[in-house]
């Protein structure tokens, strides 16, 4: 079979099967059949599908770059907001604190003036206590000092009367 | 089986690289015009891959696609690119034409890098009617888009005056010569990578050379998937320049 057609190929042209004119009108008849098919097939059903998938994607694409920067927008927002928030935060804190610091000032005030009103009345009454006992030496150093002396005038061999020592006891010790 | 023995009596070598384009009947018998022949069954196949490729993979239509979804959305977007930067806006009505030009054109190429395949397109009877269907088409629609304008694609205004009568004769040789290397350019390159890679087949039957005959097919093979994709886009990049010509003549 291969010689039968090899041979007829060789008389039917010079050993080009592509030059062998009796087989051109069956292969133009397939062929424009062939084309016939494909464009109806490409031009009906695959183009324009494809078509619409590339304008769908398309489409998504652009939504989704616009959805994206609409949320890129709302996270701005929202950390200016936290950031506001943040700041306020602080602020508020600092004020308490200088409430705060405020009212412990008043109240450490309220307690040293309370402690210093008792210590002044402890010192006070400190004082008299020990002015009483200066003014009890103080007499007790006169009655030494009139016994003494009523003993010395005594002993030097006068008499002396409790008045008059007594007057010059008490002149001496002012002086 | 004869001429083969000659063949092995000549020197041990069979050397029948143009047998795989002969066009054989299927169930046998003589080819006349409905025959249903190896061309036929292969060209019907570039139908079947064409559906596959382009219809098949986009049946979900999804926004996310599959591998062969971007495959076909691949080849849209390339002669949808084509037709569109080279035609103008106004070249887009034409890109179905174009898009079944270059789907079968590379489908069959594809199909016919299958061992012991048939390649319609290493046929003048396929590729010449190919380019005379875009020769024709072009020519028609240029006098009709732009009627007598249309012969201005071939009087070269910018050129001296003197000049302008021979170049228009160069330009209208040029013009007809078009669908002669546009067919030929295509069925050449096919016909040609498939006949040497039997040449080389051919010479692996001696034992000594045929490692190299093999890696020599190897290498072939490889350059004719580049050729079966550069030749399919170069036939399209051409009808797209030749209606860029028909819908803007002029230089």
């Amino acid at each position: 079979m291969a010689t039968d057609t090899h041979s007829a190929a060789e008389a039917a042209g010079p050993g080009m099967p592509q030059l062998d004119f009796s087989t051109w009108g069956n292969q133009i008849f397939w062929l424009v059949i062939t084309l016939f098919v494909i464009y109806l097939v490409l031009s009906r059903v695959a183009l324009p599908r494809i078509a619409s998938v590339l304008a769908e994607r398309k489409g998504t694409i652009t939504n989704d770059i616009a959805a994206a920067e609409d949320l890129k927008a709302k996270a701005l927002d929202a950390e200016a907001a936290y950031d506001k928030a943040l700041i306020d935060a602080r602020a508020e804190a600092g004020r308490i604190v200088a409430e705060t610091k405020v009212g412990i000032q008043a109240d450490l005030d309220a307690a040293i003036a309370k402690a210093d009103t008792k210590i002044s009345a402890k010192a006070a009454e400190g004082e008299k206590v020990i002015a009483e006992i200066r003014a009890g030496a103080l007499e007790n150093v006169k009655d030494v000092a009139k016994d003494t002396a009523k003993e010395i005038v005594a002993a030097m061999g006068g008499k002396a009367d409790a008045k008059t020592i007594t007057a010059a006891v008490t002149a001496r010790m002012k002086g | 089986m004869a001429s083969e023995a000659q063949g092995e009596q000549a020197g041990g070598l069979v050397f029948h690289p143009m047998d795989q384009f002969n066009v054989e009947s299927l169930f046998g018998g003589s080819v006349s015009w409905y025959t249903p022949t190896n061309a036929a069954l292969w060209m019907g196949l570039a139908i079947v891959a064409v559906l596959g490729l382009m219809v098949l993979t986009t049946t979900k239509r999804s926004i996310v696609p599959s591998r062969g979804q971007s495959v076909a959305e691949l080849a849209y977007v390339f002669v949808y690119k084509m037709v569109e930067d080279i035609t103008g806006k106004d070249g887009i009505v034409y890109f179905p034409y174009i898009m079944t030009l270059f789907m079968f054109i590379v489908s069959a190429n594809f199909l016919a890098l299958i061992p012991m395949s048939f390649s319609p397109t290493s046929h003048f009877a396929v590729t010449v009617v190919l380019a005379m269907a875009v020769f024709l088409t072009v020519t028609i629609l240029g006098f009709i888009k732009n009627g007598t304008k249309f012969l201005g694609l071939f009087w070269v205004s910018s050129a001296p005056l003197a000049l302008r009568p021979v170049l228009a004769i160069i330009e209208v040789i040029s013009y007809f010569v078009r669908p002669v290397s546009h067919s030929i350019r295509l069925a050449g390159n096919v016909m040609a990578g498939h006949a040497v890679i039997k040449v080389f087949a051919g010479f692996a039957a001696i034992a000594v050379v045929s490692p190299v005959a093999i890696a020599g097919i190897a290498a072939m093979y490889a350059l004719e998937i580049l050729v079966s994709f550069i030749q399919a886009y170069v036939f399209t990049i051409l009808t797209c320049v030749y209606l860029k010509d028909a819908l803007h003549p002029g230089h």
